[in-house]
């Protein structure tokens, strides 16, 4: 759990700098990630996790934070 | 029938009047009916694709839901039984079924948008190709008349669809009120495109008279007639006649062309949509807000989250992200990302689904080449812009004074001449003669029409320009003032008595400084064609 | 409570933008004073005494042509001239309804110049035609006959729809004449005493189809039988004017129903109907012979009352003391406004009495 959030902040700083996303919890609302970072994003998460991130998972609470994420990711590696 | 025809705005006072003296749950009937009354009004016709949408989403969106369900009943009926590899199978074969009725849900529809929207463009396009091998045969240009609104109505409820198979929602079980939810007169001419969980629950809940809100609403309508009736009707005939002959209006006629029609078609436009979402607000039926000060964007992308706000979020939500993540894509990327290495592999879905989106987006607006290239031309300058974001930050960091109020404001300024040169393609409607025209921008400096008279000359007398210049002025403050809240509900706050004496000042506005009736053309919304 | 004072607001909103956009639709309604006089002569009639034994209807040949004062005058006879600009025959016939609500004459004289027209013409004239009507079943026909493509009857009903845009081309008329035009016209009749002999009048050129649409001969009809059930005479005339052109064609059609249905017609184009009134065009036009001045029309009217005696039952009324007395006005600012013109016209040259010959 605690990898896969490791990995997931790594890969977002990658995309922003500038941005303290341990504690961010609204990426999406206040538009700290475009639509250009999430599809950025998935296609990095897809990679590394290896797992289908379907469009219909691309809703603000699936990504508003790490913390969010990383409960996406942990339960598409479950299915 | 446009908004700004007589027999609108007298049945749309009938119906305000109707719609809260009859009992609650009978009000979205009335609904349905206006919006069945003023379909038909635009041509009987017309009724009947609007009606095999309406009925075939109904059934595959029923269709879906039933089978979903019954998946569901399967799986809790085997919990037991199945292992989690199985029961995962299963979810996904039954899936597929499901898609297979999206699928031809939207081949079905989004066909028929194909057939009377692009046929024609198509056909010519195979025609020409045909000509390049020198035969001279040609195959039959099919001409439909374009159902009005057809583009607006067909996405909103192909996005229903989409969001039933997805499971966001239970899919609606009356057909009227689905055939509301598709046919809701206010939007059918310009939008804006509404998402069946934004609006549905306000559409069928017949809320009853409140005596701000409504007036609020009143006083929304009303501003949407003052900029379209006051600016927008009244620069059209500039706005023609500047691009009907290109050879004479060139240089700073084109340029001159460019701001009148930046002018006309914001006016136009927003002012539509403030009619249909203030008719919305007197009714009790919050509609999305299409526009939130686009000419105040920095950039491109920005003006794109604020201009036609509805459109872009459903190709967004609809075609960009699913593209971007779809199987292929991710494939793609893959391959990419080992061939080519990882900086490309990581951006190439995103440039590749812009594209794409751009070019769907262009088509939209028109089944043209014009359009085409006016979307392709969107895309490079987004993605130019996305590139060099790096370097921005750089440069803000470097320059204490990029980060000033006036250098927002030179940016919202280049922002707003930008989409302005690229909306000269929506002007001319050919290509070569755009890249010409904007070419005349540079080369024929013929400043001195500005000063020697030709500018009256333009259907535009001293008259109008004074009025079109107040309006300018007055469309700027109250952005200005907007930015910080509703204009009228601090308005309203501020003193009842105040926001009345607007209401009487908006109706006589409208009417008195309005370009309408003889020696004004009538002119059609810019947006319904599309 | 709360609902009353909703009500009270909506009431008093829609009050409020009702009078302030009445007392703007005064201020742009053109005022037809200084400019197109002819805009007010059909509004004219409801200031006048509605005690008339003849009327006449039909469009300018009328309005410029005959003298109701040299018939009174002379003969006795009081008339009255409801005309206005290119008037068409339906606009003549539900004149004539409008008028006789308010008074039944004995002899009614219609022009039928209009005949050449089936179909709504012009929207300015329009205006005129119809725009001074007072409110009436009538006035609704008419505008609903009258209407072109591009009109809308609610603009008729609210004229402000119309004229909105005239704030910006207001002059001092409109102001000045704010609560009402002052009377410009002598029962009817728009006097000019100036002169331009009619030289080169251009011959009609040959038409394809001579024959009237049957809109004209249904109104014409209408007319008729309006005036059968109202016991009224109905005399057809083809005024004197050269220009538009009036085709034998159309003269034989006319003559024909005339004979038909046994109404009188008068072609004033004849040789001996011309010869026996005397008229001169080079003295008795005012533009070159499309109408006459006030000494063609007083030829002209000369002959008509003479005419109008011998065939109907028409009294001398000059002895009853009211309409002498309203008479007597109408005549008094007739010939001050001959004096006038005659004045001006020695001393600038032209009737509007202005250094600028812009007539």
């Amino acid at each position: 759990m605690n990898e896969i959030r490791g990995t997931i902040i790594e890969i977002l700083q990658d995309l922003h700098e500038d941005v303290d996303f341990e504690n961010e919890t609204r990426l999406i609302d206040d538009k700290i990630l475009d639509s250009f970072d999430i599809v950025t994003l998935i296609s990095e998460l897809s990679n590394e996790f290896d797992v289908t991130i379907p469009a219909d998972k691309i809703i603000p609470e699936n990504f508003n934070s790490a913390d969010a994420l990383t409960k996406m990711i942990t339960e598409l590696e479950d299915e | 029938m446009l908004f700004t025809d007589s027999l609108f705005i007298f049945g749309l006072i009938l119906l305000f009047f109707v719609y809260f003296l009859i009992p609650q749950k009978y009000r979205w009937m009335l609904l349905l009916g206006a919006s069945i009354a003023f379909y038909a009004y635009s041509g009987v016709f017309n009724l009947i694709y609007i009606a095999v949408t309406a009925l075939s989403t109904f059934l595959i969106t029923r269709r879906m839901e039933k089978m979903a369900e019954a998946a569901k009943e399967s799986v809790s009926a085997h919990k037991s039984e199945w292992s989690r590899d199985e029961k995962k199978a299963f979810k996904e074969h039954e899936k597929k079924k499901r898609r297979r009725w999206l699928a031809l849900l939207l081949i079905l529809n989004f066909g028929m948008l194909a057939v009377i929207k692009y046929g024609a463009f198509t056909m010519n396009n195979v025609n020409t190709i045909i000509g390049w091998f020198g035969n001279r045969g040609t195959l039959p240009v099919p001409d439909f008349l374009l159902p009005m609104g057809i583009s607006f109505y067909l996405f909103q409820t192909m996005g229903y669809a989409i969001d039933v198979y997805r499971e966001k929602y239970p899919c609606e079980k009356n057909f009227a009120k689905l055939a509301l939810f598709v046919s809701f007169f206010p939007q059918l001419v310009q939008g804006p495109i509404s998402r069946y969980d934004d609006l549905a629950k306000g559409l069928y809940a017949g809320n009853g008279f409140e005596a701000e809100r409504v007036h609020l609403g009143v006083q929304r309508i009303l501003w949407g007639y003052c900029k379209k009736v006051v600016l927008a009707d009244r620069i059209l005939p500039a706005v023609t006649l500047l691009i009907s002959d290109p050879e004479q209006y060139q240089g700073m006629y084109a340029l001159l062309g460019m701001l009148y029609y930046t002018l006309q078609l914001y006016a136009d436009f927003t002012g539509g949509i403030d009619i249909t979402i203030g008719i919305g607000q007197v009714l009790g039926i919050p509609i999305a807000e299409n526009f939130q000060r686009p000419f105040f964007s920095k950039n491109i992308t920005e003006y794109w989250r604020r201009w036609h706000i509805t459109l872009g979020t459903w190709f967004k939500d609809y075609l960009f992200y699913p593209v971007s993540v779809a199987q292929p894509m991710l494939k793609l990327s893959k391959w990419s990302r080992d061939k080519l290495g990882k900086n490309i592999g990581k951006y190439l879905p995103v440039y590749v689904s812009t594209l794409a989106v751009w070019f769907v987006t262009g088509l939209w607006h028109g089944a043209a080449w014009n359009f085409i290239v006016w979307g392709m031309l969107n895309a490079v300058i987004i993605l130019i812009s996305e590139r060099l974001t790096g370097l921005y930050g750089k440069f803000h960091a470097k320059c204490g004074w990029s980060n000033t109020r006036a250098y927002d404001g030179f940016m919202a300024i280049r922002t707003t001449l930008m989409m302005g040169c690229l909306r000269m393609f929506d002007c001319y409607r050919d290509v070569p003669l755009t890249f010409r025209m904007f070419g005349t921008m540079f080369t024929k400096w013929n400043v001195q029409i500005f000063w020697d008279g030709s500018l009256m000359k333009l259907n535009l007398s001293l008259a109008d320009y004074g009025v079109l210049l107040t309006g300018v002025l007055v469309l700027f403050t109250a952005s200005m003032i907007g930015r910080k809240g509703s204009v009228r509900k601090r308005i309203l706050g501020r003193s009842r008595v105040l926001s009345c004496c607007m209401t009487v000042a908006l109706v006589l506005i409208v009417l008195i400084f309005g370009a309408y009736g003889i020696g004004y053309d009538s002119s059609q919304f810019i947006y319904n064609q599309f | 409570m709360a609902n009353k004072k909703v009500l009270f607001a909506g009431l008093a909103m829609t009050l409020t933008a009702g009078v302030l956009l009445a007392a703007y639709q005064r201020l742009v309604q053109p005022k037809y004073m200084s400019d197109v006089v002819e805009g007010n002569l059909i509004a004219d009639y409801y200031r006048s005494g509605k005690d008339h034994d003849v009327l006449f209807i039909g469009d300018c040949e009328c309005y410029e042509n005959f003298s109701p004062v040299k018939l009174w005058e002379d003969y006795g006879i009081s008339s009255y001239i409801r005309g206005s600009a290119q008037q068409l025959i339906w606009q003549s016939y539900y004149l004539l309804e409008d008028t006789l609500r308010c008074e039944k004459p004995k002899v009614v004289v219609f022009n039928v110049l209009s005949m050449k027209y089936g179909e709504p013409q012009n929207e300015a004239y329009n205006r005129m035609s119809v725009e001074g009507m007072e409110w009436s079943k009538s006035k609704i026909a008419n505008i609903k006959a009258s209407m072109t493509e591009e009109e809308s009857f609610l603009s008729y009903v609210f004229p402000v729809l119309r004229y909105h845009s005239r704030w910006s081309e207001l002059t001092e008329d409109d102001f000045r004449y704010y609560f009402g035009a002052e009377p410009n016209f002598f029962s009817g009749y728009y006097l000019r005493a100036d002169a331009k002999p009619a030289q080169n009048v251009p011959k009609g050129t040959p038409l394809t189809d001579y024959s009237f649409s049957d809109t004209c001969w249904d109104y014409l009809g209408r007319m008729m039988q309006l005036c059968a059930e109202n016991h009224i005479q109905l005399v057809l005339i083809k005024a004197p004017s050269l220009y538009p052109y009036w085709y034998p064609e159309w003269d034989e059609q006319i003559r024909e129903y005339a004979e038909k249905y046994q109404l009188h017609y008068v072609n004033f184009l004849d040789e001996d109907k011309l010869a026996a009134t005397g008229l001169d065009f080079e003295t008795d036009t005012y533009d070159g012979g499309l109408h006459l001045n006030v000494y063609g029309a007083e030829k002209l009217s000369d002959w008509f009352g003479q005419y109008l005696i011998s065939k109907f039952d028409l009294r001398d009324r000059s002895s009853e003391p009211a309409l002498a007395n309203e008479w007597a006005d109408i005549c008094r600012r007739y010939h001050a406004e001959t004096e006038r013109q005659v004045k001006n016209l020695e001393q600038y040259g032209n009737v509007k009495g202005e250094a600028d010959a812009s007539v």
